[in-house]
């Protein structure tokens, strides 16, 4: 398995009502496999299917699983987790921070000064 | 006076109303009362039947409009109308099956309203609007609210112009309390935000009830001040998707056509600043950023790059034909509608006017993504552009706003303005 994307102190199931409408227009917009190992990091795959299925709007099993992954299961404090550059951004009461800090900000002065440092010392 | 293609149409139409009253069959129109009243005898039976019969009870009233007309003579009036019409039901003014209404048009100055009218109108009501749903959401009795919450009538309003429908995702990049969010999902629209005010979204801080109290009574909002809070009040809870704290300058999201309507009311700098993450301090001077609980410093986020932004963003991540609806500060006196920032993906379909005061405007602009990205040849203009200098610099709108004091946000609680 790969390393995980999401890490979770404490976790919470909200009760949504299903809405099979919904999910089937939301799948096509996520990123399956992706969403598929979040859920085995949060040890809540439960039926979820490895792989999207065909014809997934037929099939209310696989969209009532999907629809508690997506909509039911909610991550109250713990750490998302940037595949690529390994940055770790804190979940509290439920709301994910996706601020980076200022020194990580591409455009802003302090980095391009600091660029700018690198190139004359080359 | 509107045509509709039959009564059905006129139902799912004053679903969406949020500001009209009442719609009503016209049974006869003219410029004087006598007119009107020989065309309400000569309509044919096949029509009246519908409904004048035994058990239709009906009811009737006065609208006048430019002149108040005394209760005598409005009963005089109703029933020299009514008995051109063989109305057999009994009269409930309570419950009636038919509401028959006389509306009398007296010219737009009261004051030197003619004794006649100059146009009269005599109708059967259909159905109403959705005029209440402003009272049901109002922000007046909404758990949680912040000092720039979106009116509710207008949230509503914006919703429409989004054309949200059930299970449309809609997204607000600019959420704050999230008021945007309850209008969007009321019409069954799946909702998310993103905020950079970390308090904001978390309601913690001072409470915007406490504003003008006394400093023992200034009281902090309570831990279940939420956005997620608000929509339990409404019983939309389910529409909750989630919303992040992010600086809409750093995208988050993976390129995709991913949300239906994007509804926001950006930070124009003179309610709220308008921030994005960033320093103008040397690298070397910055405190260490690893520690836990270290708050990113911000730095001034121009108008220009916002709306630029916006516009970009809605290109990339809105479906084809997803709409973008967003209010815009004007300067009244250099306005045209070349200053509505464009881009080749966007069309605009709807501009609005709300006047602040003499100089300043707000407008709501409604945009429709007609094309898609890979549509567009790279070598043209992909990216978004103003064609004027009104929003570049820091604070672009908030100096023409207070020209003589661009730096004190205290005078100017009762502004809509973000």
């Amino acid at each position: 398995m790969a390393d995980p994307t999401v890490t979770v102190n404490e976790m919470k199931i909200r009760e949504v009502d299903f809405n099979p409408e919904f999910i089937s227009r939301m799948i096509p917009r996520i990123e399956w496999k992706a969403l598929y190992e979040a859920a085995l990091s949060l040890d809540v795959v439960g039926n979820l299917s490895p792989e999207l299925i065909t014809d997934y709007e037929k099939d209310e099993d696989f969209l009532k699983e999907a629809h508690r992954v997506l909509m039911e299961v909610e991550v109250i404090k713990g750490f998302l987790i940037c595949p690529e550059s390994g940055r770790k951004f804190p979940i509290e009461n439920g709301i994910p921070n996706m601020l980076l800090n200022e020194g990580e900000v591409g455009d802003g002065p302090a980095q391009s000064e600091a660029l700018q440092e690198d190139d004359s010392m080359q | 006076m509107l045509k509709f293609p039959n009564e059905e149409s006129v139902h799912k139409y004053m679903t969406r109303s949020i500001l009209g009253r009442t719609v009503m069959e016209v049974l006869a129109h003219g410029p004087t009362r006598a007119s009107v009243c020989e065309q309400l005898k000569a309509l044919p039976v096949a029509e009246t039947s519908r409904y004048c019969s035994e058990e239709n009870s009906f009811c009737w009233r006065v609208h006048s409009f430019g002149k108040k007309i005394k209760q005598d003579k409005r009963l005089d009036l109703i029933h020299q109308f009514m008995v051109n019409l063989p109305l057999i039901g009994r009269v409930d003014l309570e419950n009636p099956d038919d509401l028959f209404y006389i509306c009398e048009d007296y010219g737009p100055n009261p004051n030197s309203a003619p004794e006649e009218p100059f146009y009269v109108y005599v109708g059967r009501k259909v159905t109403e609007g959705q005029r209440y749903l402003a009272h049901q959401y109002s922000v007046k009795t909404r758990h949680f609210i912040g000092n720039t919450s979106m009116d509710a009538q207008l949230s509503l309003i914006m919703a429409n112009q989004g054309g949200v429908k059930p299970n449309m995702f809609v997204f607000d990049p600019f959420v704050g309390t999230g008021s945007l969010l309850v209008a969007a999902a009321h019409f069954g629209g799946y909702v998310a935000g993103c905020d950079i005010n970390v308090n904001t979204i978390h309601g913690v801080g001072k409470s915007s009830r406490s504003f003008g109290k006394p400093r023992g009574e200034v009281t902090l909002r309570g831990n279940d001040e939420n956005i997620l809070a608000n929509m339990r009040q409404y019983n939309l809870h389910d529409r909750y998707l989630d919303v992040m704290v992010s600086d809409f300058a750093l995208n988050v999201w993976r390129k995709q056509e991913l949300f239906d309507v994007i509804v926001t009311d950006p930070p124009y700098g003179i309610r709220e600043k308008t921030r994005k993450i960033g320093t103008n301090k040397h690298y070397d001077e910055l405190e260490d950023q690893t520690l836990e609980g270290h708050i990113p410093s911000t730095m001034s986020y121009h108008l220009a790059d916002i709306f630029k932004d916006l516009l970009n963003f809605s290109a990339r991540y809105l479906r084809l034909h997803g709409r973008l609806v967003y209010w815009l500060p004007v300067v009244n006196a250099d306005y045209s509608d070349d200053h509505i920032p464009q881009h080749p993906c966007l069309k605009v379909i709807a501009n609005s006017e709300q006047k602040i005061n003499m100089t300043i405007s707000r407008r709501l602009i409604t945009m429709e993504k007609y094309q898609s990205m890979q549509n567009i040849n790279p070598l043209d203009q992909v990216e978004a552009e103003i064609k004027t200098r009104t929003y570049e610099g820091s604070n672009a709108i908030r100096k023409i706003y207070f020209p003589n004091n661009s730096g004190s946000q205290s005078h100017n609680k009762s502004l809509p303005l973000t």
